[in-house]
């Protein structure tokens, strides 16, 4: 257990160096699929990431009754109980907003970021860290699906969270909020990030 | 190897150990926790939920009689508006089909319909909410309930500049979709780039109508005045 990483790791890990979306290449249909505005792809966010934190407490604190053969049929259970619970609690209370994100709130059960987290961090370290790293990581897809979604309604529509921002004469970019919309602003984003981080490590590979 | 003596030496009780039960009870534990906790939310939101589904309706009903202005105005004004849902059933060719609808009164008297019709649309089906004045020869509002048509294009129909070029369209003709503007008084225009949209939405109008018309009246409806 010494060479795990330390809770603060596990939580800055997360956020960009192994970003959930743009380093792991995890969680893409949700990614793709409700990125079309800011409310949409911010309310995903927020769902993956209370599904994440208690999915992580839970396997974290039986991860020693863990029998390893059955241990992805006990992470699909837990799951897929918090993800029911989120859905039923959109439905009682942001109706429209459920609505909206139709089967992909369910189809959370099956995203690859939460069952990863609870393989490879949950089950085998204690619940401080197991939180710390459902946080980085919620943080870090949240800032992801955000980025995208930003970018994606100001070119598509010329409004954030539906407020004009754009002037008027804006012609409004109908591809960007379309499917192919989504797969142009996700490979442009993830060459920027590829490309910041060879120049990065480029540089360092010159002063070192 | 140490299974094996262990099963040997133990005899029944090492074969509870190693027997399925014991690998699962953690999955079986989780199972019964993780059902009663289901359960529990179940029981305190679905009564939120359904209350949800038919809220999204009701909301809209004044405004689709009244018109957006007249509906706020009287809501503050707590003028005393009477919904009554209902169902009208049409025989037609064999088949038997239903409408929900709602009667909406104004101080007692009868101030418009409002019909509930759905129909294929580009994408899925597509649900919408008819506003009729009393004598059905008028439109006086339309929304769109439910639609999953093409964002961008097709879900243009559920904007207010889109769908409220129905209002005060007369229903003696049934309406027809135009590109470009049209001086038609039947003619609607179709959204730039969703023409099978608003054929959709405008065919759906037209039967619905069809159907109802001259059928709104209380010996063909079967109110059900418990629901409020």
């Amino acid at each position: 257990m010494t060479d795990q990483p330390t809770p603060t790791e596990r939580f800055i890990q997360g956020i960009l160096p192994e970003n959930p979306v743009f380093r792991q290449l995890l969680g893409l249909c949700p990614t793709l699929a409700v990125t079309n505005g800011l409310k949409p792809a911010l309310t995903m966010a927020i769902a993956v990431g209370v599904v994440l934190l208690s999915a992580n407490i839970i396997i974290s604190l039986i991860r020693n009754l863990l029998k390893p053969h059955l241990r992805i049929v006990v992470f699909t259970l837990t799951i897929a109980t918090f993800v029911t619970i989120v859905d039923r609690l959109l439905a009682a209370y942001m109706y429209q907003m459920s609505k909206t994100l139709g089967p992909y709130i369910p189809l959370i059960i099956v995203n690859c970021i939460i069952i990863c987290r609870c393989e490879v961090c949950a089950s085998r370290q204690n619940v401080l860290a197991a939180s710390a790293d459902a946080m980085g990581q919620a943080i870090g897809f949240g800032l992801a699906l955000t980025s995208i979604a930003v970018i994606r309604e100001i070119l598509g529509t010329g409004m954030i969270a539906g407020i004009q921002i754009m002037p008027a004469a804006w012609p409004s970019w109908v591809i960007m909020v379309l499917p192919p919309g989504a797969f142009l602003t996700f490979g442009l984003l993830l060459a920027l990030v590829n490309w910041i981080d060879s120049t990065r490590s480029n540089n360092e590979g010159r002063e070192g | 190897m140490e299974r094996t003596l262990k099963r040997g030496a133990a005899g029944a009780s090492g074969r509870l150990i190693n027997s399925n039960f014991a690998q699962a009870w953690l999955i079986l534990v989780l199972a019964l926790i993780f059902g009663a906790a289901l359960a529990a939310v179940q029981v305190n939101l679905s009564g939120v939920i359904a209350a949800n589904k038919l809220n999204e309706t009701l909301e809209r009903v004044p405004e689709l009689v009244f018109g957006p202005e007249a509906a706020a105005k009287m809501t503050s004004q707590n003028a005393s508006v009477d919904i009554t849902p209902g169902t009208v059933t049409i025989k037609k060719d064999l088949k038997t089909s239903y409408y929900n609808l709602f009667r909406v009164t104004l101080e007692s008297k009868l101030a418009g319909w409002v019909v509930k019709a759905n129909g294929q649309g580009y994408a899925d089906k597509i649900e919408l909410i008819i506003g009729l004045n009393p004598s059905a020869d008028t439109i006086t509002g339309l929304f769109v309930l439910q639609q999953k048509e093409t964002p961008g294009l097709g879900n243009k129909i559920t904007f207010p500049r889109w769908r409220n070029q129905f209002i005060r369209k007369k229903t003696n003709t049934p309406l027809v979709v135009t590109k470009g503007k049209s001086q038609a008084p039947n003619a609607i225009d179709a959204v730039t780039g969703a023409t099978i949209s608003s054929r959709s939405v405008t065919g759906i109008v037209n039967r619905t109508i069809g159907d109802v018309k001259g059928r709104l009246t209380p010996a063909t409806i079967r109110f059900d005045e418990r629901q409020l």
